[in-house]
């Protein structure tokens, strides 16, 4: 009798303790699309409904499906608060998907868009069209967003150059060659805005050294959302490449890969992705690194399954930040960058201490 | 059917491949032996396509293996790299279905069909057990036998391997070589351990130096006079009485003035200053 029962109690446990199979993976992540989005929705909601004045849930959700009459509570949700969750859902959707692709490109779990110097570069793109663009109106809509990709791009070109020697990509080479680019370029960036004659750049652009979604309103969401999806979407249809990635770039040659060319698609798409979100929302750092994380706990790294779990999860993720920026020291509006940094900092550290298992290019 | 043409890889100054002329018949398993720094690997790179040549050329059944690029070379021929990094906690199935890409578009799903050609690939091996396990966390010789599934997944005509049996127990050594050998693939092999290439391979060719120099059934090629030649060491071939192969035995480096059993050969490698000077 204690026998049979001993057995029926180690079981299930051993069947827990080792790797997620391959095939309960398979079964289990549209059931996790399904609670993310669910997460999402509420995430969503929250994000409506708090803030300096309470809106019950209820009522949000009125608002939101036409039914209830002009208000003052109606123009704060539709007009105020929401472009702002949207913003944040639209670029933690693209800065985990972006990390999650930087990691496979760059076989190394410590990979970010911001610790890369990816979102710097952006900054500094942006920063340097709004001091030296003509400043106004169409030029500085179109000027900032392009002037941020080529930010981007520059940046992670030269991070990956710089990393790369004799073939090899060292985790140290890595982090310290991204430091160092974003230290100059945040150098740049301050440089740009103390010589800058006028006042009103100092307010603009510190949205690009802080990373917060304080200046959302509808007519900006546009760019970020079609960057989004199309960004996004292309990704997923290269995830099969990407896996390759994980095998290294001798192993993804001879499974067919054409790696040469397709690490400069993926720079290009993970520069625009970068650029058109970081003109709009500032760098916000660690969504990338933290968000892909998490996923692969759940799903793996197979990057069909885990390209869309790091967009939903990335999204809510940012949605409940700013939330928690927003209230937390009411009414002050802390940039949602200091508190994903807060978190996401001591993460990495975690990370960096597991030690050799975070070290992708060397086992 | 595999041949090279006066293949040749020069880098820094150097010439590491010199001009190699190679032929492995469809089903044939060849052979690659020599030295270390011989230029095996380089050869072998030259062929699975990790190095372009800069003289000659590879063709597998009349095409240049350079110019049909990665995705088509990478339906004919597979290769087991030397070294798979095990990061990002892959599955040993994940692994192994990477070896359908060359044959999907990049965004097709899997099918019921890619999922079979998976699990008999793993199966063919001894590793249906091992699918949902990490593939960081194999052993060896388990590794081995995964890449060489996710080779078979490949459908290829040829199988290049650079030293499959590196650092495995001798246990998985056979084992490896044996499976290679039943695939049914034209298989292009390099390996060190002599007496392994002797008995698995149909013919050998010997490089020294990035050349060839000699190829042909193990039994013609294995002679004491070019170990004593190409490798610098006394030895004795002998066909070994159960598996038929020439089996060498290795004898210790005389010391000079201390000569009880050399005296059958050890006038080759006095007589000549070795190339290498050695």
């Amino acid at each position: 009798m204690s026998n049979s029962l001993k057995e029926t109690g180690t079981s299930p446990a051993v069947a827990v303790r080792g790797p997620v199979a391959e095939a309960a993976r398979r079964v289990r992540t549209p059931l996790i699309l399904v609670v993310l989005a669910a997460a999402l929705a509420v995430a969503v909601v929250a994000g409506l409904a708090l803030g300096s004045v309470r809106v019950p849930p209820g009522q949000v959700v009125d608002i939101l499906t036409g039914r209830a009459e002009a208000s003052p509570l109606r123009t704060i949700v539709l007009d105020v608060r929401l472009p702002r969750v949207l913003l944040g859902a639209v670029v933690g959707a693209g800065l985990a998907v972006v990390g999650a692709v930087l990691q496979a490109l760059v076989r190394n779990q410590l990979a970010d868009p911001f610790l890369l110097g990816v979102s710097s570069g952006a900054s500094t793109g942006a920063v340097a069209a709004i001091v030296f663009g003509l400043g106004t109106g169409l030029a500085t809509t179109v000027l900032v967003p392009v002037a941020s990709f080529a930010g981007a791009l520059g940046s992670l070109v030269l991070v990956y150059t710089l990393a790369r020697k004799g073939g090899v990509l060292t985790t140290s080479r890595l982090i310290l060659a991204g430091v160092a680019v974003a230290y100059i370029l945040s150098a740049l960036t301050s440089l740009m805005l103390v010589t800058s004659a006028r006042a009103e750049h100092l307010r603009d652009v510190l949205y690009w050294t802080l990373g917060g979604l304080g200046a959302a309103r509808w007519d900006i969401l546009l760019v970020p959302a079609a960057a989004l999806a199309v960004g996004v979407a292309l990704l997923i249809t290269l995830a099969r490449p990407l896996d390759l990635l994980l095998v290294g770039e001798e192993g993804a040659t001879v499974l067919g890969l054409d790696t040469a060319r397709f690490r400069a698609a993926v720079f290009v798409l993970t520069s625009l992705l970068t650029g058109l979100l970081v003109a709009y929302s500032g760098a916000i750092g660690f969504v990338g690194l933290m968000v892909p994380h998490a996923a692969r706990m759940f799903v793996g790294a197979v990057h069909r399954r885990l390209l869309p779990v790091c967009a939903l999860m990335g999204a809510v993720f940012l949605v409940l930040a700013d939330l928690a920026a927003r209230t937390v020291a009411a009414p002050q509006d802390i940039p949602v960058g200091v508190l994903t940094a807060l978190t996401g900092g001591p993460f990495f550290l975690w990370l960096l201490h597991r030690g050799p298992a975070s070290e992708g290019n060397r086992d | 059917m595999l041949r090279t043409e006066e293949l040749s890889y020069r880098t820094a100054g150097r010439t590491l491949v010199d001009a190699v002329s190679l032929q492995a018949a469809p089903g044939e398993t060849v052979g690659l032996v020599g030295p270390n720094g011989s230029g095996k690997t380089t050869l072998l790179r030259c062929i699975y396509g990790t190095l372009t040549p800069t003289g000659g050329r590879a063709l597998l059944d009349g095409d240049d293996l350079h110019a049909i690029g990665a995705k088509r070379r990478a339906r004919r021929l597979a290769t087991v790299p030397q070294e798979t990094p095990a990061g990002f906690e892959l599955t040993v199935r994940e692994i192994v279905a990477m070896g359908r890409a060359p044959h999907k578009s990049f965004w097709a799903a899997d099918t019921a069909e890619d999922d079979r050609i998976v699990d008999a690939a793993l199966s063919r091996v001894g590793a249906g057990e091992l699918a949902t396990r990490r593939f960081a966390g194999l052993s060896g010789g388990e590794r081995q036998r995964v890449l060489v599934a996710r080779a078979l997944v490949q459908e290829p005509a040829l199988l290049v391997l650079d030293e499959p049996t590196n650092h495995l127990d001798i246990r998985y050594q056979l084992e490896i070589l044996g499976l290679v050998r039943s695939l049914g693939t034209t298989n292009l092999l390099a390996l060190h351990d002599l007496n392994l290439a002797a008995y698995y391979c149909d013919r050998l060719y010997v490089l020294e130096q990035g050349r060839a120099v000699a190829s042909g059934p193990p039994a013609e090629v294995l002679t004491p006079e070019l170990l004593a030649e190409v490798y610098g060491v006394h030895a004795e071939v002998a066909e070994h009485p159960a598996t038929g192969a020439p089996t060498i035995t290795y004898l210790p480096q005389r010391v000079s003035g201390d000569v009880p059993y050399l005296g059958k050969y050890d006038a080759v490698p006095t007589g000549e200053p070795h190339p290498s000077g050695m």
